[in-house]
């Protein structure tokens, strides 16, 4: 009885199994062998003219000037999203978990863009960021800046080409409308987390005559850890894959100033017909979400058990 | 004492004012932008109210978008019921019935949802080719439904977790089999766990770019996020059309958020924070 209900329950899923098996690691695999070919143009693709050249086009991409800016363009949005994400979020939960009348309204404020597509802050933001001829006659943020009287500021933001070592400064627009999506999203996992702090040790403190800055950072933070630890899991897996913000937005940019992977994955194999350097820059990416996610994954099920 | 408190109060709520009107300055933007008709968009107005406000960009937006806002309805809805059906099923078993290894595979499975797809786009593209779903809607449905299992299986295993084993057993000594604990114990204890997946599928599927951009060439197939990048790179002075078509394409998604918005937390919560 308990056996054949366990065989049922395994044929009603095993579909489910085939399809993950299928298209998500046997077309990883198809990707990874694709990576090591010679299909770097359309007629090798349709002839089937498929030939291991080895770790070739690994070596292309990795000599290839533009996908350097990219390894670097996503080091620095990584972090600098991640810790803007972090300190906006954690500085609207601990505002917010005071119970201020209203509360429920601002909290929705800031989480209302999580659900707008990417691709309509991109567009949104890409006008609001849109330099125009500045000084004399700009738009956007930058006209905001000459009305206020701050016209010393404007700057050519994801149009500009200036550099601090191996950081470019056109990311910054693209970081801030990032943010902008997901700060508010980190806030509400932080609001969870801090529901979660029984109230009891937040009353002890203040007997004790601890101040809320003290309470901030000797009792909730530590109660928050593990959220912390998915919240930058979680925005990093995002912004390691981020494509329809940065298309929509700014493209690659001048210099590839704010080209990412993704873009140039999607660049090769669809406008340049490189499949095989393509799907390169693919097993990359994957690689990169696999040594974030997968120790993640496994943490959460020993958890579990 | 009770002085300061006051004072902190005070600050608390400057702070989240000045941090709302930041966060809604673009919003302010697209609105007054999305309003002008044509003669008011130039550059050195485009902070100011409209003058004469005037539905001329909608218009236009819904002329030029509504094919795509149609493709949007027709891809989401099959999608989202699709994928909700099979993470149900799925999610029963894995929280209730389970069998050797389903720790092991659930686990496997859940893997798909954070992969980059790019690194399963082309071999998926020769397979929609192959089958002849290529550049069509279905050809976006089928990878939805396919790339939606593991969060779908993962919102409703992680629900059905919490329905106590004792109902399950107390139905099995009955002699009920398991379709029918299944059909008439959880199944209708799980109607707030569908309206959770539906809204979160909902959401991803209508927002979602990739896949749509590279599925679907044809523009009368496209989805509107596909529609709405072409118009913002195809028009270069007609802002008010652009802005009107992005409130036009996040106005679904944001509807359900302001009138399901409960849910929608419980979704993305679920989603993120696990075990």
């Amino acid at each position: 009885m308990r056996k054949s209900r366990k065989l049922i329950g395994f044929l009603v899923v095993s579909p489910s199994i085939v399809a993950i098996a299928i298209f998500v690691y046997g077309f990883i695999s198809s990707t990874i062998r694709m990576s090591f070919s010679n299909w770097n143009s359309y007629s090798k693709l349709v002839n089937g003219e498929f030939e291991f050249v080895g770790w070739k086009n690994y070596e292309r991409l990795f000599k290839d000037t533009r996908f350097q800016t990219d390894l670097w363009n996503t080091l620095f949005f990584t972090l600098l999203f991640i810790l803007a994400c972090i300190v906006i979020g954690l500085f609207l939960a601990n505002l917010l978990d005071r119970k201020l009348k209203g509360g429920r309204f601002f909290q929705n404020v800031f989480l209302f863009p999580y659900a707008l597509s990417l691709v309509v802050t991109g567009t949104i933001w890409s006008w609001f960021f849109a330099p125009g001829n500045f000084p004399m006659d700009p738009s956007g943020i930058n006209l905001l800046l000459k009305n206020l009287g701050l016209g010393g500021l404007q700057w050519g933001w994801f149009t500009s080409t200036d550099t601090i070592g191996h950081f470019n400064v056109a990311l910054i627009p693209v970081i801030i409308a990032a943010t902008w999506q997901l700060s508010g999203y980190t806030m509400a996992m932080y609001l969870a987390g801090m529901r979660g702090i029984p109230v009891s040790m937040i009353e002890a403190a203040q007997v004790d005559g601890a101040s809320n800055w003290q309470i901030f950072w000797r009792v909730k933070m530590p109660m928050l850890k593990t959220v912390t630890l998915s919240a930058m899991i979680i925005l990093g897996h995002i912004s390691l894959k981020i494509f329809d913000l940065v298309y929509s937005m700014t493209g690659s940019g001048p210099n590839n100033v704010t080209d990412m992977p993704a873009v140039y994955m999607y660049d090769l194999t669809f406008n340049r017909d490189r499949y095989a350097m393509g799907s390169g820059v693919a097993v990359i990416m994957l690689a990169m979400v696999a040594v974030v996610i997968i120790p993640y994954l496994l943490s959460t099920m020993k958890k579990e058990d | 004492m009770k002085h300061t408190k006051k004072w902190s109060k005070g600050i608390s709520y400057t702070v989240l004012i000045i941090m709302a009107f930041l966060f809604m300055m673009p919003i302010y933007m697209i609105l007054v932008t999305s309003f002008k008709p044509i003669q008011e968009i130039s550059m050195s107005t485009m902070w100011n109210l409209p003058q004469n406000p005037s539905l001329e960009g909608f218009i236009k937006a819904f002329e030029k978008l509504g094919p795509n806002l149609k493709n949007s309805f027709l891809l989401v809805i099959p999608a989202t019921l699709i994928s909700c059906m099979i993470g149900s099923i799925n999610g029963f078993i894995f929280a209730k019935v389970r069998f050797r290894g389903s720790n092991i595979i659930f686990l496997l499975i859940l893997f798909g949802m954070f992969i980059p797809y790019q690194s399963i786009l082309f071999p998926l593209i020769r397979f929609l080719q192959s089958i002849g779903l290529y550049g069509s809607i279905w050809g976006l449905i089928f990878a939805h439904v396919i790339y939606g299992i593991p969060i779908t299986t993962l919102i409703f295993r992680n629900y059905y977790v919490d329905v106590p084993d004792e109902m399950i057993e107390a139905a099995n000594i009955d002699g009920a089999n398991m379709f029918k604990v299944y059909k008439d114990i959880l199944f209708p204890l799980s109607l707030p766990g569908f309206v959770v997946v539906i809204i979160w599928q909902f959401t991803n599927i209508w927002n979602e770019f990739l896949f749509a951009v590279t599925i679907t060439s044809d523009p009368t197939k496209q989805p509107i996020t596909v529609a709405l990048v072409n118009l913002a790179g195809s028009q270069v002075v007609e802002w008010n059309l652009q802005m009107a078509g992005a409130v036009v394409a996040a106005l679904p998604t944001l509807l359900v958020y302001i009138f399901l918005g409960k849910y929608f937390i419980q979704g993305l919560m679920a989603g993120s924070v696990k075990g």
